[in-house]
């Protein structure tokens, strides 16, 4: 019952979240200058012309109006047709989510992976010039961002030892079998790991561009928890019961440390979402970002409005998932 | 009856500090004996015991003197079979029992892993020897204890639980390091009751760090009076109760409540005794520069 109703409450609130970005976003776009006729139509286009094209997008209508109608439709499904490639939103915004999703995790994965081991490395070898190479390294993480070390790992991969590719999403003379936009994953399911080696060759350096920054918040987080844990009582009670360093850190001190750790990797695990607009940009792939820099530079207004829609349910969905996440490992709060 | 625990002349500094913490500390414990630590905060009467059990904080190190265990120097052994020695022979009964529990694990690990991982039991034996010492420190249902996490007992529970994995591997010394300070009072009595069964049916050598000369005289068979590290007098309980024989010692003694009179004042330790104490561990630190 009291689960229930926490559900209940938790989908309220994001229901909320949906329609506080659905209103900005809609009012936001409309407001900033540009027009998206302007951007359809010759050169020399007859004032007629103009007057057919915005009737026949519904732009003539009144903002309240417009969004009177849009909302209508969004709540059947329909999100409205894109202006600059002139099909239904939602397929389109669908068709490129799992190629996102796919570099956002694959970034994500590589961010825990180094991240953890910095951290844990640091704290096994704490006060000595071993930890002070992880803070350094952690400062040039941070200190650096995501666009800019793209640009980095296409010089270096790229371009001095060419190893991994620069642009696109796959090698373009491959046949796909793929039914579905979840490459990565289909070609494993497939056993096609030819295919599934090319995503990943394409994948690597726009998945560590995004991961490094994050990397390097983890990293930096996890081992200042681990170091407070270490000096608490249950952690020194272990080591007189003649266990190691080892095995102190990984399972006296991490799973306690790792709480606050989970909870910032949710709320950075959105942003490096928002840096997929640009990262997804610099590397030519075929993602939601990439599609929506073409939507705004468009003035694609219905696109725009299905995308933001998106990412907003995409971040909501994730903070639900670190909220569950943090009970089930927290005892604590388990029976709350 | 040779003494299993021997600590010899042993001295401890901070890390790039001429200024000892621990100075020339020597005792003895036989097998079956309680020995009473007691000093005011900070007179180096925990930090003994964390010698002894290799949990010393990283900025303090042994500069002297030895530490044997069962008849083998601690000091010389390689790190790791330090610590798996120290883990056979001995354990700590914290002084906290609300931070000495992990807090994401179950209690039933917490007691058998000791058992399991370093001695090498199979996990059914542990859990029956879990099972049986959570009887003998008079819990009830061991089985939901064994199930729940630590923040689902009470403070008393804890030390309850913390006592029975103390005993769970039958230490050959058990390091009490102010085993009743953070409970309430009502719970303290059965607390030390508990500590003193277990350690007479196994005839437990053990260390009783305290400041509360009430609880050594019911506890302890010996007792050493600590000031800044050294230790001032090294006395038997009714020796000492009948006439402590150094004046800091005295002191303490008359500033502890007594249940047979309770409306007597209590005096405070006095100033001069202070000084005098404070000046003779001074005093050690030059014999001891110009020793060493």
């Amino acid at each position: 019952m009291k689960l229930l109703r926490a559900i209940l409450v938790r989908l309220m609130t994001m229901s909320v979240t949906l329609i506080g970005a659905a209103v900005v976003v809609f009012f936001v776009i409309r407001v900033v200058p540009g027009n998206p006729i302007a951007m359809m139509l010759p050169p020399g286009a007859t004032e007629d012309d103009i007057a057919r094209l915005t009737a026949l997008y519904g732009l003539d209508k009144s903002i309240i109006e417009q969004f009177w109608i849009w909302l209508s439709g969004v709540v059947q499904g329909d999100f409205g047709t894109s202006i600059s490639l002139r099909q239904p939103v939602m397929p389109l915004v669908l068709g490129r989510l799992p190629a996102t999703l796919e570099l956002a995790i694959f970034a994500l994965v590589i961010a825990v992976v180094i991240g953890g081991a910095l951290a844990l490395t640091g704290v096994r070898h704490r006060e000595t010039r071993t930890e002070t190479a992880v803070d350094v390294a952690n400062g040039v993480g941070l200190s650096i961002p995501d666009f800019l070390w793209a640009l980095i790992l296409i010089v270096l991969f790229g371009v001095l030892m060419p190893v991994f590719h620069i642009s696109g999403r796959i090698s373009p003379s491959l046949d796909l079998p793929f039914v579905t936009q979840f490459y990565v994953f289909e070609s494993v399911a497939r056993l096609r790991f030819d295919l599934w080696w090319d995503l990943l060759k394409h994948m690597f350096m726009p998945a560590l561009a995004l991961a490094i920054p994050l990397a390097a918040i983890i990293s930096q987080l996890l081992k200042q928890s681990l170091k407070e844990t270490m000096h608490l009582d249950y952690v020194t009670l272990a080591r007189t019961k003649g266990y190691g360093e080892n095995h102190v850190i990984l399972s006296e001190a991490l799973p306690n440390a790792v709480l606050p750790t989970l909870t910032l990797i949710g709320v950075q695990f959105t942003f490096l979402i928002g840096g997929t607009v640009i990262i997804e940009r610099l590397f030519s792939y075929e993602g939601l970002g990439n599609m929506a820099i073409d939507a705004v530079i468009n003035r694609d207004l219905p696109l725009i409005q299905g995308i933001v829609i998106v990412f907003a349910l995409l971040f909501t969905l994730i903070n639900l998932a670190v909220d569950m996440m943090y009970a089930l490992l927290n005892p604590r709060l388990r029976h709350a | 009856m040779s003494a299993f625990l021997t600590v010899n002349n042993l001295s401890a500094a901070l890390h790039g500090y001429e200024q000892r913490v621990l100075r020339s500390v020597s005792f003895s414990i036989d097998t079956g004996e309680v020995l009473g630590l007691v000093g005011e905060s900070g007179a180096g009467k925990s930090m003994i015991g964390k010698a002894i059990l290799g949990i010393l904080p990283t900025a303090i190190e042994i500069v002297e003197g030895e530490i044997l265990l069962g008849g083998q120097d601690l000091q010389k052994m390689k790190p790791a079979d330090r610590r798996r020695l120290i883990g056979a022979t001995a354990a700590l009964i914290p002084q906290d029992p609300l931070t000495a529990l992990n807090p994401s694990r179950r209690i039933e690990p917490q007691i058998t892993n000791r058992l399991v991982d370093i001695l090498g039991w199979t996990k059914a034996d542990a859990r029956l020897r879990a099972m049986e010492l959570l009887n003998e420190v008079h819990i009830d249902n061991p089985e939901r204890v064994m199930a729940s996490y630590p923040h689902e007992l009470s403070g008393g529970m804890r030390q309850r639980v913390l006592i029975a994995s103390a005993f769970a591997a039958n230490p050959k010394l058990v390091i009490a390091d102010e085993p009743t300070t953070a409970l309430d009072v009502t719970v303290q009595k059965q607390i030390l009751r508990l500590i003193r069964d277990l350690q007479a049916r196994h005839s437990t050598a053990m260390v009783f760090v305290t400041h509360d000369l009430g609880v050594v005289s019911k506890v302890c068979q010996r007792l050493s009076v600590l000031y800044g590290g050294k230790i001032v007098e090294n006395s038997s309980i009714p020796d000492f109760f009948a006439g402590p024989k150094h004046a800091y010692s005295r002191a303490l003694l008359a500033a502890t409540p007594k249940y047979t009179d309770p409306d007597a004042s209590l005096l405070p330790v006095d100033e001069a005794v202070i000084e005098a104490v404070a000046a003779e561990v001074l005093e050690s630190d030059k014999e001891w520069r110009h020793g060493g």
